[in-house]
């Protein structure tokens, strides 16, 4: 008889968290992946395919499925991948490319033949132009992707680096004067 | 009156400095060589410049347009020619060049024509217009436009309106001698924001070390019979900050989440509010300003200086010593030495510091920090500079915004009393500066983010939208073309339709439909067509058409039936 009694709790006990946990289940329900959305947030969103994927979301998806590297991405640089590797727990690796300085693409308007296919491969609609009208690039929303060179025929695109200028200047870390002081002492 | 005055936290006494550049009057500097006036000299939008080389331009005369509300005009500052628009080295700490407009004075310093109009007959919106188009800026160093800070909240009651002539920083005395001698312009000018703001009361502070100001402005007040509170608050640095004045005459705490409009109370420097009323009163832009020249001088003395004069060349003025190695625009707590003498004053250029190190002998290195915490205790707005410090040092960013970073004045307080001789003010501003960079990158990254997925919406959009059209034509030409058809077979007899319609090959349906047509209509034509042949003939034609029937007929080629009658006739 205990026995019984002991298997009915038991039974009881499994049914009545199996419900809770089905409950959880349907009612916390997380639509999408967390982990894919808090990697792109690190991406940069050139949408430039440099990874070898079709723009940043799918390379986030791959990374989250751990199909590929996280060291793939050139304008993210060496900060993205450090980061990418803070939030997965993995090793940091150095780029897999070349690192470049920010740039914005720019039309050579005397050129450009109005041929509008950059207009279509530009990811982020940059650029302004109609067919047979000079086309111009709005400077402030060029990701810098370089997606526009390669369909251009007459080769009028070109990436101009963004330099530093007063309004992006930045503070420089303090050591570099800290190092100053003892060398104009010595000499 | 005797007003309760509140206190703020921290605070230091550095040598104030001052007496040095306060025993003559404010000169005129002459007109220098050239001017390079920057466009950009107020926080904001970036003026557009409205001149080219070559042009004439009269003192006054708007040489950059305000680009935007934030954003205030620029004017040329004497008669002369533009030599050009190009990018000069700018009174900045970074050494970076910015778009000038470099003019040669003629000599004459002659004036546009100005208008001078009794504000009180304009409307706010005209005054503030007025402001902005006569580049009237913050001139206590944050050069915020000033039209933009004179707007009431709509919630919140104006309090107070606080007029700041503190001038806490050491060797600065630019504002000093403004109240001294120009008393009842500033006071005129405050009349200005107070019929624009409707504070309950203005309350004008001025640090206890400058008596003679402080009697001078009461003297205007009173002889303009307004009911302005000139009050003496104590000589303790910053005391002249917006926040630590707010503070002290109000009580009130402005944290850097909020606007201090939004707690009712509004703060302006005592040359602000001198320049407006130049600009209201006298239609004369912001184009000069006065200038503290001290330090390593032989005669310190404050100057009403041409914006966009060069510093070596103001500096001159002053007869610097020797061994003058360096220029420190502001003052020792928060100014900077200039990446070049030879740098335009700009509007937000209140002192000119010849640097020596006899005067500012080298800092020794930096030591460790000891958690000692007297920079907390001298900090004016009651942060953890220590904390901050650690946090700024390991560029651990999102914790020092914890620490709240942007509350940090960067004053200089903490790395004055640090006993370890830590810059920690550079490794603040290197921090914000860092973070505001991140937020600039987070915000494009957002921005492509948006815009991506946006033109890929589009693009799936117009490609459904152009199926569905391309689906809906043919499913039309489809119909038409059955219709057609339908309409077309039964009407045999129909008075020659059109031999062939051209079928218009849209897809492969309506073109089968098309040409099943067009065989339809063939069809019934040739079938129309027979009969219409043995119709009507003359009887010659009968006679010649009945021999060849017969001769077929003879010849077992055809039914003889149908044949037989006429060959019967015949034979009769």
């Amino acid at each position: 008889m205990e026995i019984v009694l002991s298997i009915a709790v038991m039974a009881l006990g499994a049914i009545v968290l199996g419900a809770a946990l089905g409950y959880a289940a349907v009612k916390f329900k997380v639509d999408g992946d967390p982990l894919v959305d808090k990697i792109e947030a690190i991406l940069p969103q050139t949408q430039c395919g440099q990874c070898g994927y079709p723009g940043c979301k799918p390379y986030a998806e791959a990374i989250a499925k751990g199909e590929c590297d996280i060291n793939l991405c050139p304008p993210g640089g060496m900060e993205g991948v450090q980061r990418l590797a803070d939030l997965l727990g993995r090793e940091v690796k150095p780029l897999d490319a070349e690192e470049k300085p920010k740039a914005v693409a720019v039309i050579d308007e005397n050129t450009c033949i109005g041929c509008t296919l950059c207009i279509q491969a530009c990811p982020v609609d940059a650029i302004v132009g109609a067919a047979k009208q000079m086309h111009t690039i709005v400077a402030s929303l060029c990701t810098g992707c370089e997606l526009c060179l390669p369909p251009c025929p007459v080769e009028c695109i070109r990436m101009e680096a963004i330099g530093e200028n007063i309004d992006n200047w930045k503070w420089k870390y303090p050591v570099v004067t800290i190092k100053a002081a003892p060398a104009q002492k010595a000499a | 009156m005797l007003l309760n005055l509140f206190k703020f936290k921290g605070g230091v006494k550095p040598p104030t400095n001052k007496t040095q550049s306060v025993g003559l009057p404010i000169a005129q500097a002459p007109l220098p060589s050239k001017l390079v006036v920057p466009l950009h000299q107020s926080i904001g939008g970036t003026p557009r410049p409205v001149v080219q080389a070559g042009d004439q331009v009269l003192k006054g005369q708007l040489i950059g347009e305000a680009d935007g509300w934030i954003s205030a005009a620029v004017h040329a500052p004497t008669s002369g020619t533009v030599v050009e628009v190009a990018m000069h080295t700018q009174a900045h700490p970074s050494g970076l060049d910015a778009l000038c407009v470099v003019i040669a004075p003629d000599g004459k310093d002659e004036w546009i024509a100005r208008e001078t109009v009794d504000y009180r007959s304009l409307t706010p919106e005209e005054v503030r217009e007025r402001l902005q188009q006569a580049g009237v800026v913050g001139l206590g160093g944050a050069v915020f436009p000033t039209h933009g800070k004179l707007t009431p909240a709509k919630t919140v009651p104006m309090d107070e309106l606080v007029i700041n002539g503190a001038e806490c920083e050491p060797f600065i005395t630019c504002d000093d001698l403004l109240m001294r001698e120009r008393a009842e312009e500033v006071v005129r000018g405050i009349g200005i924001f107070r019929d624009l703001l409707r504070p309950k009361k203005v309350l004008i502070g001025i640090e206890d070390n400058k008596p003679e100001a402080a009697a001078a402005m009461k003297a205007a007040v009173d002889a303009l019979g307004e009911p302005f509170l000139v009050v003496q608050v104590p000589t303790l640095y910053p005391a002249g900050g917006a926040k630590q004045l707010i503070r002290v005459l109000t009580g009130k705490e402005v944290p850097a989440s909020k606007r201090s409009t939004d707690l009712g109370v509004q703060c302006f420097n005592v040359a602000t509010a001198y320049t407006a009323w130049r600009a209201i009163a006298h239609g004369e832009p912001v184009v000069s300003r006065l200038v503290t020249l001290t330090g390593n001088v032989a005669e310190p003395r404050n100057y009403e200086v041409l914006i966009g004069t060069p510093m070596d060349e103001l500096l001159k003025l002053a007869q610097p010593h020797p061994d003058t190695d360096g220029i420190v625009m502001g003052g020792p707590m928060m100014g900077f030495l200039v990446p070049q003498p030879s740098v335009p004053v700009v509007k937000a250029t209140n002192c000119l510091i010849a640097h020596s190190e006899r005067l500012f002998p080298p800092k020794a290195p930096e030591m460790p920090c000891i958690r000692c915490g007297s920079c907390a205790q001298a900090c004016p707005h009651e942060l953890q500079p220590f904390e901050m410090y650690w946090f700024a040092r390991a560029k651990n960013f999102g914790k020092t915004q914890e620490y709240k970073i942007f509350d940090c004045i960067e004053c200089g307080c903490c790395s004055f009393v640090c006993p370890s001789r830590i810059p920690l003010v550079q490794y603040f501003r290197f921090a914000k500066s860092e973070i505001w960079a991140r937020e600039r990158e987070k915000n494009a990254a957002d921005q492509a983010k948006a815009r991506f997925e946006f033109k890929q919406l589009r693009d799936e959009r117009e490609k459904a939208e152009k199926a569905e059209k391309l689906a809906k034509a043919a499913a039309a030409q489809a119909a038409k073309k059955a219709a057609e058809a339908a309409a077309a077979a039964p009407a045999t007899d129909g008075a020659a339709p059109v031999a062939a319609t051209p079928a218009v090959d849209v897809e492969k349906d309506a073109k089968k439909a098309a040409i099943e047509a067009a065989m339809a209509r063939a069809k019934a034509q040739r079938e129309a067509a027979q009969p219409k042949n043995t119709e009507a003939l003359t009887p010659e034609q009968q006679r010649v058409a009945a021999e060849i029937e017969a001769r077929r007929v003879a010849a077992h080629l055809i039914d003889p039936e149908p044949a037989a009658p006429p060959a019967g006739e015949k034979a009769e």
